[in-house]
């Protein structure tokens, strides 16, 4: 098949399933089967365009004209066809995942659930394959619209308030701020086509301008959650934990950062960005972002908040490594994403787990939690590892790059406040591991065993994922390097 | 019989409304309405073909040339709003049977037919027309129908919503024909285009100024512009439910075309922008109406008249257009015309559905917890809908905005951005408190059992929210023939 096609396909893959899905809900174990199936055809999808980007292909899509010199269209590089690729394969795993903890806790709505799960990735997929920004913000409204109904999953009043705080910070910053950027952006430059070296580049925009318009674009992709616009993922959290692991860890969050380093490399420009120092405000923003949430989890007592707040303050890693406009921080943050993205939801999926085996919610609950679920808690100390940044897990090699391309830059302030998140992370994370393991459970403890074996499954996959990404670096190394290195 | 397309535009809705009467039976009458709609529709495009081929037609009543014939006129624009008027009633026209047995006597249908002919006839000669006064002749016709049509409804205050309406509708009626008057006065003539011509030479501006000011605040009063919308949401709330889509979707609308025409055509649009302050009144009303009754739609429990509200806010952005005064503001309103017909014509009709299932009485947002259960496909299609008129991108409402945004961004007014961003976020907070009713709150008793609306009803519904998408993704109808009517008023008077 050639490359337009399989755009096509990693598109209507997922919508298919969606429909079939929603076609089957009579029949669980066939709903569960067609979810599967669908996801392991839109990795092979996503899989096949991966030789031709890293050859230098550009595979591309038009499907029509929207608006006169705008279409949808979609065109893949290298730093869109690595978030596929982690949202697709790891939503495998998450859909095995599901399927425990959808029948262990005895959920409400499940055909609804997996049918908005396919949903969300067929967005997903055209966020990661968009050609132009409208088409990238056509799929960004509808990955928010299609995940309230699995934010809201349970129906009651804590999923209508989380609801509302979701759909109404994502909406109020994208119709309020990202949609002038992006009519600002046509009328100024009069295209809206990813471009290497940016859109923008030879507008003529003073530099006070282009800072303006960068920070309509940063808080108006509200997905990246830079504070004070990252108040919608920990009201997330009220989703059931496969939603919070798949979507509000890798998918949605990602899409958020992708976008971000999209509009910084392909609207704006590194060269016209560092020509005019219009990025400069941008690092110390992220950086209060990594800082401040990582005291925000420090303090949070609830485990999905505290990961919450983790995954706020790791974003904003990304768009603090983006906004240094060094190549190697760009590849960085390329990278990040997927790293990041397997140690999350390896966490999300043993706090799933945990609640699903125990009904426990809260850190404080977890003292010698280690001993009845010995395998949860092996994989959430490695995707803590990996989030701290110790090798051998994954997040170390972002982490390095990160911290290279603030040297080579001599950024040193960057530099600080990676060393100090650093140690941050591991004072949240470390307390956690040391209750479930090396404390005493409380004596009147009801006894109760491992999660069910799906989940478990689920779980050693991404944490075997996270130790052996190292190891296995290549291709998403070298399309980071290539996303870094600003080709075209 | 191709060259009198333009006659028969019209006529064939007005000769159907006294068949209705002769006949007096509710099953032909349906028949015959719903036949003629398509017709009308029909026609409408093959005019709409015809212009864009070979440019303006213009049609000389029984052979008197203009200007002292009546002369009838298509154009980029007017072929635009022919097509929306005509498409909107070939929707409403096979729901209506439905609808209407289940709020309106049925010794009384043919009645409601008869007036909906009469309505659909006035408000495309409205349009067709290039004759000022024949126009007054039109407004009448279509709003006399109209008066009747709400006084019809199926609650006791229908009677006093029509009479509200009818007393407002004449008062702007009486000022348009006052208007003309005047302009009659300063130039002896009454054709749309000759006037133009003569006003040109005109040098009283006195009377000319008088005459803009009626025919502004006359017509202002048909098209609800802010604050001249109060008969507005009574109206709306009151007429039968096919009523209100019918005429929610398309008299506004016409009166926006008459707005326009007036303003780009008739009078000197350079003048009428550049000395007077049309311009800044126009916006500033304009943002008023899209704030002020967007915040009012919050907090309506009617849904009815929530909707009607979000109506008025609507208009602000179609008038919004008009006073950025730009191509790209102009094809925004011309184009959100259309768009904005599509979406509450949809949220219309698919409310009547909800009310032909929930029985009589008033629909709160509270009568509308567990839609999703009982009516699934209706509570999607509400969802679409009102999708589209917060203006997510790839739905219809959408296409409008962005082209008001880029005017404004053309103008440099980033406060008028703001206050289109914002009334957006208002029509989010409103569309979700019924979102959230209908799918995430149980139904008060154990009414959850599936109860569908009837399958014609719901095909006319569901086919308006699929234009809904369709006109937010494939916009060479909705934004080139708007463009083009555009460039047709921006360019040279003709």
């Amino acid at each position: 098949m050639s490359g337009m096609h399989l755009i096509a396909a990693a598109l209507v893959i997922p919508l298919a399933g969606a429909a079939l899905i929603a076609a089957s809900g009579r029949w669980p174990n066939l709903r569960e089967g067609v979810t599967l199936v669908t996801a392991v055809a839109l990795l092979m999808a996503v899989a096949s365009l991966v030789p031709s980007v890293m050859s230098g292909d550009r595979p591309a899509l038009l499907v029509l004209e929207m608006l006169p010199g705008i279409s949808i269209a979609f065109r893949v590089e290298p730093l869109g066809i690595l978030f596929a690729l982690v949202a697709s394969a790891l939503w495998i795993v998450n859909s095995i995942y599901s399927i425990g903890y959808m029948r262990g806790n005895r959920e409400p709505h499940q055909t609804r659930f997996y049918a908005c799960f396919a949903l969300a990735l067929a967005a997903t997929m055209g966020i990661a394959m968009a050609g132009n920004l409208l088409t990238l913000f056509l799929f960004y409204e509808m990955l928010t619209l299609v995940t309230w109904p699995l934010v809201t999953h349970h129906g009651d009043a804590g999923a209508r308030s989380g609801g509302r705080v979701y759909l109404g910070v994502l909406l109020a910053t994208s119709m309020g701020l990202l949609l002038p950027a992006v009519v600002a952006t046509w009328a100024c430059a009069g295209s809206l086509e990813f471009v290497p070296g940016g859109i923008l580049r030879g507008a003529g925009l003073s530099s006070a301008a282009l800072a303006g318009l960068l920070a309509l674009y940063i808080f108006g992709i509200g997905k990246a959650a830079v504070m004070p616009v990252h108040r919608w993922l920990p009201s997330a959290m009220v989703a059931p934990t496969p939603v919070s692991a798949l979507l509000h860890a890798v998918a949605v969050v990602k899409a958020g950062v992708f976008t971000v380093v999209k509009v910084v490399v392909y609207v704006f420009g590194v060269e016209e960005l560092s020509a005019a120092g219009a990025a400069g405000w941008l690092a110390p923003v992220a950086g209060f972002t990594i800082i401040a949430a990582s005291v925000v989890a420090l303090r949070a007592d609830n485990l999905k908040r505290r990961l919450a707040y983790s995954t706020v303050s790791q974003l904003s890693y990304i768009v603090m490594a983006a906004a240094l406009l060094a190549p190697l921080s760009i590849a960085a943050a390329a990278l990040h994403i997927a790293t990041h993205a397997i140690g999350k939801i390896t966490l999300f999926f043993a706090a799933g787990a945990i609640y699903t085996a125990s009904h426990k919610t809260e850190v404080s609950q977890l003292d010698g939690i280690g001993r009845s679920m010995p395998w949860t808690m092996a994989a959430f100390a490695i995707g803590a590892l990996s989030l701290i940044g110790i090798p051998p897990a994954a997040g170390f090699l972002s982490k390095w790059l990160m911290f290279q391309g603030a040297a080579v830059r001599g950024e040193w302030i960057v530099f600080a406040v990676l060393a100090v998140s650093t140690l941050l992370n591991a004072g949240y994370f470390l307390p956690i591991l040391h209750a479930a393991f090396l404390r005493e459970p409380a004596p009147a403890e009801h006894p109760h065993g491992e999660a069910p074996v799906l989940m478990v499954v689920a779980m050693m996959t991404t944490a075997a994922a996270t130790l052996a990404l190292p190891f296995v670096v290549s291709v998403p190394l070298a399309l980071a390097r290539s996303a870094g290195g600003v080709l075209p | 019989m191709p060259d009198h397309l333009p006659a028969l535009q019209v006529v064939l809705p007005l000769v159907a409304a006294p068949l209705i009467i002769l006949v007096r039976h509710r099953g032909f009458a349906w028949l015959l309405t719903t036949a003629v709609s398509y017709c009308c529709l029909v026609m409408a495009i093959l005019l709409a073909t015809r212009v864009i081929g070979g440019g303006a037609i213009s049609y000389a009543i029984g052979s008197w040339p203009p200007p002292w014939g009546i002369e009838y006129r298509v154009d980029a624009l007017s072929s635009f709003v022919l097509v929306l008027v005509s498409l909107m009633a070939s929707f409403v026209a096979p729901y209506a049977h439905r609808s209407l047995a289940a709020e309106v006597p049925h010794d009384r249908h043919y009645i409601v037919y008869a007036m909906y002919c009469l309505c659909l006839a006035g408000l495309l000669g409205m349009t067709i027309t290039g004759d000022a006064f024949n126009l007054f002749v039109f407004l009448e016709i279509s709003s006399l129908a109209m008066y009747v049509l709400i006084a019809l409804g199926p609650r006791r205050n229908a009677l006093v919503a029509g009479y509200q309406y009818m007393l407002m509708g004449t008062v702007g009626a009486t000022f348009y024909v006052i208007g003309v008057g005047l302009l009659y006065l300063v130039t002896g003539t009454l054709n749309l285009a000759d006037l133009a011509e003569r006003l040109r030479a005109v040098e009283d501006a006195r009377p000319v100024l008088a005459a803009l000011a009626f025919i502004t605040v006359g017509i202002g009063l048909k098209l609800a512009l802010f604050p001249l919308h109060q008969w507005l949401p009574d109206a709306y709330a009151s007429a039968p439910s096919m009523v209100t889509a019918f005429i929610a979707a398309t008299a506004t609308k016409v009166s926006v075309y008459v707005l326009l025409r007036f303003y780009f055509d008739v009078f000197d649009p350079a003048v009428l922008f550049a000395e007077l302050p049309t311009r800044e009144a126009f916006i500033a009303l304009s943002v008023t109406a899209m704030v002020v009754a967007s915040l009012v739609a919050l907090y309506e429990r009617d849904v009815k008249r929530l909707f009607a509200w979000s109506s008025i806010a609507q208009i602000g952005y179609v008038t919004l257009g008009i006073g950025l005064y730009n191509e790209a503001s102009l094809t925004g309103s011309i184009s959100h015309l259309l768009n904005h017909g599509v979406t509450k014509g949809a949220i219309f009709v698919l409310l009547g559905a909800v009310a032909l299932r929930a029985g009589a009485g008033r629909l709160t947002t509270e009568s509308l917890a567990g839609l999703s259960r009982r009516m699934p496909l209706t509570a999607f299609g509400l969802v679409l809908a009102g999708l589209s008129l917060v203006g997510i991108p790839g739905t219809a409402g959408f296409i409008s905005k962005w082209y008001l945004i880029l005017g404004a961004l053309e103008r440099g007014l980033w406060w008028v951005v703001v206050a289109v961003v914002a009334a957006s976020l208002i029509a989010v907070a409103y569309v979700w408190r019924i979102v959230e009713a209908a799918y995430l709150r149980p139904a008060p008793d154990a009414g959850t059992a599936r109860s569908e609306a009837p399958a014609g009803m719901l095909a006319a519904a569901l086919a308006m929210v699929v234009l809904c998408v369709y006109f937010g993704l494939e916009t060479s109808f909705s934004v080139g023939g708007a463009r083009d009517a555009a460039q047709l008023l921006m360019g040279a008077p003709r």
